[in-house]
């Protein structure tokens, strides 16, 4: 694109006011060799028809230096072929201005600061601009649209039936040999209507008959999925017959330290016999995207011995007791216990829910159904009942025949022919011995994720998801606001795999996966990310001639996109890409970067910061900010009138994952007296949007510590904090903080060099 | 196969909180065109009102402000606030929709500079903040209001606010002879995902909610918990300011009670918890006492009760709350029954918290057109018909129930579209 430039100043809002915009003009066309207009008001109608007309007349990169990027976005958007970068000399220049404490005087150089900031910002937005290429979005050569469903119980089938009605061609692999799952198993189903206490007629065999009648859904039963490799829109599956072995099935991890200790002959490769990861099978199956619906597996309770499992007779789970039920099977005197932890806790069976409180009450009655004097015992703790539930269980209280209590069950014994439940701690307020015929335990369900990959991916970074342990198993989200967004892209969990379940939730859950499979594949149809930065048609981009092997992106995309070849070069799968960047900050080569970001567009903008020399009072202090809740922050402190220190320069960044520690290098050496990384809070209630960036880059800050003290820097001249988006009024004081503590330390002794 | 409005197989879906954003966004990111509307000034919802989200304790503004990004990149997304549903005429597939915008009093030009607000001389009480503060005539709904346009309360301007505001505006962007305005849209299916209202707590009379500053709803609680609450976050007992020294969780205010509401509104338990927590922070030393029926945690949010009731200086009774009586020092005494020993129970505390309940936006105003709902007034799906239910408009749920099921809600919008 042969670039035509031209930046416009606001003098709205304040700017015009607080700002000699006439000098500022002066810096943009002078230093920066741009063309620069002043308008009163950018984003009305006369503003933008000002810029408009030149880009009419052939201006194709438009600097804006008004408000934040984070308003007037449509107005300052002159469509996707030119380019517009904005200097938000509003919120974090004019409004940020550092107010003089009551009774104190202004610093006289106060004016002077506000503009030397503002003409820094306008610097790196010009410096943005000519760095900035637009992007060109990233194609498959062949993209597959069909969507792959991994299992063919409810989840799946519902999955399957909603994505086909969207007019995608769907393969559904069940490894047993009818589809149907644990659904087929159940005499009845919850209610899902008014007045929610009638048990309804189980809706999985009018499912099958669905899907099996759907000319768009192909079935696989007694079929496994050996492996998957690929990535979105492009994913390759080899199946395999359940229960077989492949060579095509998924390797496991192997870590570079596992690598070098199997080049040592210290340990056995775990993938002897298998295919490579990275080897494409030519027999394998095309699909775009992947539902997993691999289900659950009952928990095992015999770890609760006073309960009795596996020793008593007659104590059975609430899975078995549903197949005696839809056996007829069902004995008049029935107890359902749904705590194990006796007098020491009350909390459900492991993997619960509230899916066995609404089982426990379903199968109750069966008990009273089937038997003219029956009685079903629930033995409770906390009744999850949440929603209309509640009504169900309401109406069970008032059943004759089902009697509820609150207690805690210390024993299960044999007694004669029958058992006896030890119940203390009733409502009641007394101890209850239960002679009953049978016991049922509300055994959680675990998902398929907690005892093997499920997914089986062939994949650098090993075959399953990251980090399940935070979830207990469950191949879930940690996002709130989120839930179907894990470290997979194009990988879509639903079902019992993903929490414990009610069928009517589990409907729910698998049309939304559905929802996000094709989302996905339609998002690299278009050249697109999917989320968080949805729409973004960058991409990294690497300059493979100059890769040492490192191997250091691979390892540490959150995302796993990137596998590698023999020698550790990376192979990048731009689908799998979220294009956070994490990639670009760990290069120490620098040779990634997408269109719009990377190591010379940053770093070049780090350099055209101003750095006065021999003035204390114009120390230089470069803060990257993570742009998804820190640079808002700053904004919103900026509204607020909470005052940034003047000789703060902040730089946003996608996420601190793809700061590169070069670019505090180049601050440093350009004189800058510190720098610091504003990000996400990290750990086990992480709130980065990538996942792992800020926390990675946490730990790269550490090590740039070491490296600056070996330059004779101090290493407290950088640092990286964590911070939340409703920080705005403690991030001026951190700040500022971190300034003085500069300032103490002196000028960076390299400043002239 | 673009219409004549320039859409493609387009979507409306109404309510603008987190169910309602991403419907519209998750229809989008396929490809599908959207107009989303909302009613009150600024997107969010209740969930902007939140402090904090169970069980990360995380910000709402952090997922709220991602996808208003993805709205503002997103051409496909066209956005009203201040925006009903008059009118739906058609069928699935090809719905006319009239939609009524009222007047905001503040146009396009608004730059949200806040030079109206700072001339206003009249000031309304703050709906944001349930009453707690005041905020001008002239208003920005809250600091990350989306879209970030102020709004003027016309009926409550006096002449000389009038003036004053429209001089401070330079943009001319104040205009206080607008209209409201009605337009028609066509869309393919709507998604209603109109959301909820705290159960009204003045009707449970034995609660005396409203008869005491003592007594607080938890979504009060959530705002004075809040860094852009009327109390800048601090918590305490408003009217006098007193600190917390001890205070009552009041559970099921409302739910699963026939006289009110029926139902469980599943979140209260572990919004409860997480209160806790925001007390424990400003008051280590603060007794807490909890009244509930069941604690309702299921699942991943188990371990999260289990490390509250490990806090040593909290109770938890099994047992509902009967009656409060007001105390002339300015507290309050909650007197329940305790279920698992049958003893009376008055505990005096300096502020309680109602757990009151959800209760969905159309029991209370009905919906704009003919849907199946049920008693409680929750919108039932008809997917044929184009009709979808999305988060609390279709059952109490927590945030990330509701999120799932607005994607779920997007397929099921989507597939009119494609037949």
């Amino acid at each position: 694109m042969d670039k035509k430039y031209c930046a416009y100043i606001c003098a709205g809002c304040g700017i015009g006011d607080a700002l000699d915009l006439e000098a500022l003009s002066e810096v943009v066309s002078g230093e920066m060799s741009m063309e620069c207009k002043t308008h009163d008001c950018l984003c009305g109608k006369d503003g933008r028809a000002f810029i408009e007309a030149d880009v009419a007349g052939g201006v194709n990169t438009v600097v804006v230096g008004a408000c934040s990027p984070r308003v007037m976005t449509r107005e300052f958007d002159f469509g996707q072929d030119k380019i517009t970068v904005r200097a938000n000399l509003r919120e974090q220049v004019v409004w940020a201005e550092v107010k003089p404490a009551e009774g104190e005087e202004p610093n006289s150089s106060a004016a002077e600061f506000l503009q030397e900031t503002a003409s820094d910002y306008l610097r790196m937005a010009c410096t943005r601009a000519k760095k900035t290429a637009l992007p060109e979005p990233f194609h498959l050569e062949v993209l597959t649209r069909t969507i792959l469903v991994m299992g063919g119980g409810l989840a799946g089938l519902t999955a399957a039936k909603e994505a086909a009605a969207a007019g995608y061609d769907v393969l559904l692999v069940e490894k047993e040999e009818k589809i149907g799952g644990k659904a087929l198993g159940w005499r009845k189903s919850f209610p899902t209507r008014a007045p929610w206490t009638d048990l309804e007629e189980n809706p999985i065999n009018a499912l099958i008959a669905e899907v099996e009648g759907n000319s768009r859904i192909t079935v696989k039963t007694a079929t496994e999925v050996a492996r998957i490799s690929g990535s979105p829109g492009d994913f390759g599956v080899s199946l395999k017959a359940a229960g077989s072995k492949s060579e095509w099935d998924a390797p496991a991890k192997v870590t570079v330290e596992d690598q070098e200790k199997i080049e040592k002959g210290e340990k056995a490769n775990p993938n002897t016999g298998l295919k490579k990861y990275t080897e494409l099978n030519p027999e394998a199956t095309k699909v775009g995207a992947v539902v997993l619906a691999t289900g659950w597996t009952p928990a095992d309770v015999s770890a609760f011995s006073h309960l009795g499992y596996g020793q008593i007779k007659n104590v059975v789970t609430n899975a078995e007791f549903e197949k005696l039920a839809k056996e007829g099977r069902v004995p008049a005197s029935v107890a359902f216990i749904q705590s194990p932890g006796g007098k020491e806790n009350d909390k459900d069976f492991p993997y619960c829910n509230s899916v066995t409180s609404m089982v426990a009450l379903k199968q109750a009655q069966y008990v009273c159904a089937d038997n003219a004097d029956g009685k079903a015992f629930i033995i409770y703790q906390h009744m999850r009942t949440p929603g209309h539930m509640e009504l169900f269980y309401k109406n069970a209280q008032s059943q004759d025949g089902i009697f509820l209590t609150k207690g805690s069950v210390t024993g299960v014994s044999e007694n004669g022919g029958g058992l006896r439940v030890a119940v203390e701690d009733t409502l009641l307020g007394e101890n209850l011995d239960l002679d009953v015929e049978m016991v049922v335990l509300a055994a959680g369900m675990e998902p398929t994720t907690l005892h093997e990959y499920s997914i089986n991916l062939a994949y650098r970074q090993g075959p399953t998801f990251s980090d399940l342990g935070l979830f207990d198993g469950y191949a879930d989200s940690h996002f709130i606001c989120f839930p179907y967004e894990t470290r997979r892209t194009g990988v879509y969990a639903c079902g019992g795999v993903r929490k414990a379940e009610s069928m009517e939730e589990a409907v729910d859950d698998a049309t939304g996966a559905a929802l996000k499979a094709i989302q996905c594949i339609e998002s690299v149809d278009r050249g697109v990310s999917v989320h968080p930065r949805s729409g973004d048609a960058t991409y990294p981009e690497f300059f493979m001639q100059r890769c040492t092997q490192c191997k250091r992106c691979t390892e540490e995309c959150p995302f796993g996109a990137l596998d590698d070849d023999e020698k550790g070069t990376p192979l990048p799968n731009p689908t799998r890409c979220r294009r956070c960047g994490t990639c670009m900050g760990a290069c120490p080569e620098r040779i990634i970067g997408f269109k719009d970001y990377n190591i010379d567009l940053i770093g070049s903008m780090v350099k055209a910061v101003e750095v006065p020399e021999d003035d204390d009072e114009r120390l230089r202090v470069v803060v990257f900010v993570c742009e998804n809740d820190a640079y808002p922050a700053i904004d919103m402190a900026g509204m607020k009138g909470l005052g940034i220190n003047h000789m703060i320069r902040f730089i946003p960044v996608r996420c601190l994952g793809s700061v590169n520690m070069a670019w505090i290098r180049d601050a440093l050496s350009a004189g800058m007296d510190g720098a610091m990384l504003l990000g996400c809070t990290y750990g086990d209630n992480y709130q980065c949007h990538f996942v792992k960036g800020s926390e990675i880059a946490n730990k790269r800050m550490e090590n740039i510590g070491e490296t600056l003290s070996s330059l004779g820097l101090e290493s407290e001249r950088c640092a990286a904090e964590q911070v939340a988006i409703t920080d705005y009024d403690k991030i001026p004081q951190l700040l500022n903080d971190f300034v003085e503590q500069i300032v103490e330390m002196g000028p960076n002794p390299f400043k002239g060099f | 196969m673009t219409d004549e409005q320039g859409t493609t197989g387009a979507v409306l879906v109404v309510g603008g909180g987190i169910s309602g954003l991403t419907a519209a966004l998750e229809t989008a990111e396929v490809g599908n065109d959207v107009f989303l509307v909302e009613k009150g000034p600024s997107f969010g919802g209740r969930v902007a009102q939140l402090n904090q989200y169970f069980p990360k304790l995380c910000p709402p503004s952090c997922g709220l402000e991602i996808n208003f990004r993805r709205i503002r990149d997103n051409r496909r997304i066209r956005t009203y606030t201040m925006t009903t549903v008059k009118a739906v005429s058609g069928g699935p597939g090809n719905y006319e929709v009239t939609l009524e915008t009222s007047p905001r009093y503040v146009n396009s030009n608004c730059t949200a500079c806040g030079d109206c607000a700072a001339a206003c001389p009249d000031e309304i009480a703050n709906e944001f903040n349930f009453g707690m503060n005041s905020c001008k005539a002239a208003y920005l709904p809250h600091e990350m209001a989306f879209p970030r346009r102020y709004v003027i309360d016309k009926g409550a301007l006096t002449s000389a606010g009038a003036e004053a505001v429209k001089a401070a505006c330079k943009y001319d962007a104040v205009d206080l002879e607008m209209k409201p305005e009605t337009f028609t849209v066509h869309v393919s299916s709507i998604v209603w995902a109109t959301g909820w209202v705290p159960y009204d707590a003045t009707r449970m009379e034995s609660l005396k909610f409203g008869q005491s500053k003592a007594i607080i709803t938890n979504m009060m609680l959530e705002r004075m918990a809040a860094p852009n609450g009327p109390t800048g976050g601090k918590i305490h007992r408003p009217g006098d300011g007193k600190a917390i020294e001890s205070i009552a969780f009041v559970q099921c205010a409302g739910s699963r009670d026939e006289n009110h509401l029926e139902y469980c509104s599943h979140v209260c338990c572990m919004a409860t918890f997480k209160q806790m927590s925001y007390i424990r922070e400003q008051y280590p030393e603060a007794q807490i006492y909890v009244f509930y029926i069941d604690l309702r945690t299921p699942g991943k949010y188990e371990k999260f009760r289990e490390s509250w009731m490990s806090d040593a200086k909290a109770t938890f009774i099994k047992g509902k709350v009967a009656d409060m009586t007001i105390e002339a020092d300015g507290g309050v005494t909650v007197i329940a029954e305790n279920a698992l020993t049958a003893e009376k129970i008055s505990q005096k505390v300096d502020m309680a918290v109602l757990a009151t309940g959800m209760q969905p936006s159309f029991a209370l105003q009905g919906a704009p057109v003919a849907l199946e709902m049920d008693p409680s007034g929750f919108v039932i799906s008809d997917a044929a018909r184009g009709m979808i239910a999305a988060g609390c408009a279709k059952k109490p749920a927590d945030v990330v129930t509701c999120t799932q099921s607005s994607t779920a809600a997007a397929l099921k919008a989507i597939q009119l579209s494609r037949r």
